[in-house]
């Protein structure tokens, strides 16, 4: 477990006015560091799309990628900077699985003789506060066929899920259940100490 | 050819088998989008029988071309699919909801709505607050 | 053997895309013809890819690329700009 919660939750001084060339080279390099993985990923994306790994691409990866975040600038997305390979790989196989069944469940229930299915909204709460973890929850449970989430509330992290194919409370509380599982497994991933030692 | 006849025979059979499984959930998509009651229900249908269908089909074209190039074409496809996907739903699940496009009968529970009510009479009181 | 499949495979697509084109032009409400349509979409996608597989090449694969990051662009369009003036079948009072 590669554990770093150097800057974990303090507070972002207005420092800027100052002079100290310290202080600010400091924050241009925490930004640097978080802005780190969007970057690569862009490159990694354009090389995919030029087909090739080469010198070449991965110069001009570098040029766009940098001309892109400034560009359209998004707020810098606040990694934890905890990650945990074997949580990862577990969610990723959970979801890769769960994509493969709730498929072909969902198909099923498309081609079932009965008359119609009946759906539920649920109302969950989740335990994190964090943006990227919420949505890294959102698009799972969307991509995960039989969920989808049609409403969120950030301020509070609540997420509304309509279920396909619930027809009683239990199922109801089952999507609930569900719906924290997947954002329990995204903790142990790559959440904070804080937030995981708040699910475990 | 080399030695290698029978594997080009066993990738392509394999590749048109999975070819053939993934348009196959692509009508259960269209199928589930005719036969499902009310719009949040045919977004389900519509876009995850689909996700899974794309991933196969492009498996069965790398599986057929086996080149490493192409692979690394046909990664942004799925890439960009899985990440769209879910906020395209997202956006017309949400209007959907909001404009009424559900059978409300055929809903078990709704969690949402006395929500939606109380924010609206509490965006009353103070008026900064954000729509739910 | 192997071109049965890549028949049947083509079948399936073709039933796909009929039928959501049916979804298409029936609706009821808009947000059914953007699901449909989205649908229809991606079969494309999933039609090149089989035409680059029953025909042997790579030649249209960043036909897909593009289909595939710009299918989003419609469907939000579509979904954000629904108004309430959008009429609903269950309820009357939506309007």
């Amino acid at each position: 477990m590669i554990d770093d919660t150097v800057n974990d939750g303090a507070p972002r001084n207005e420092t800027a006015d100052d002079d100290l060339p310290t202080m600010s080279e400091d924050r241009a390099h925490a930004t640097f560091l978080q802005q780190l993985p969007l970057l690569v990923a862009l490159v990694l994306l354009w090389m995919m799309l030029w087909g090739s790994v080469s010198v070449l691409t991965i110069l001009t990866g570098i040029v766009v990628a940098l001309l892109v975040t400034r560009a359209f600038y998004l707020p810098p997305v606040e990694l934890s900077r905890r990650f945990n390979p074997f949580w990862a790989i577990a969610f990723l196989t959970r979801f890769f699985g769960e994509l493969f069944v709730a498929s072909f469940q969902v198909a099923a229930l498309a081609f079932a003789p009965k008359g119609r299915s009946r759906s539920a909204i649920v109302r969950v709460q989740l335990r994190t506060r964090a943006d990227i973890i919420m949505t890294l929850t959102s698009i799972t449970i969307s991509l995960v066929p039989g969920s989808l989430v049609i409403e969120v509330d950030r301020r509070h992290a609540v997420l509304y899920v309509h279920v396909l194919g619930a027809s009683s409370a239990d199922d109801v509380e089952e999507a609930r259940h569900h719906t924290l599982s997947i954002e329990r497994l995204i903790i142990a991933a790559i959440g904070s100490k804080a937030e995981w030692e708040l699910v475990r | 050819m080399f030695d290698l006849e029978p594997w080009d025979t066993i990738l392509d059979i394999s590749s048109a088998v999975l070819l053939v499984v993934g348009a196959a959930l692509s009508l259960a998509a269209a199928v589930g989008l005719i036969r499902f009651p009310d719009a949040l229900a045919r977004l389900h249908a519509a876009t995850k029988p689909q996700i899974l269908g794309l991933i196969l089909i492009v498996i069965a074209l790398a599986l057929s071309v086996r080149s490493w190039a192409a692979l690394l074409l046909l990664l942004p496809v799925i890439v960009f699919q899985m990440l769209t996907s879910p906020i395209s739903a997202h956006m017309v699940g949400r209007s959907g909801y909001r404009t009424g496009a559900y059978d409300p009968d055929g809903l078990v529970a709704d969690e949402l709505a006395p929500d939606i009510e109380e924010a609206s009479r509490s965006s009353v009181v103070s008026s900064d607050d954000d729509e739910a | 053997m192997v071109e049965i499949l890549y028949g049947i495979a083509a079948a399936l697509l073709a039933a796909t895309a009929i039928i959501s084109m049916y979804r298409v032009i029936v609706g009821p409400t808009i947000l059914d013809r953007v699901i449909a349509s989205d649908v229809l979409l991606t079969t494309l996608i999933l039609v090149v890819a089989t035409e680059m597989v029953i025909n042997a090449h790579t030649r249209t694969i960043p036909l897909m690329v593009i289909l595939a990051a710009t299918a989003i662009f419609g469907t939000v369009a579509v979904a954000r700009f629904v108004t309430k003036t959008e009429g609903s079948p269950w309820r009357k009072d939506v309007p």
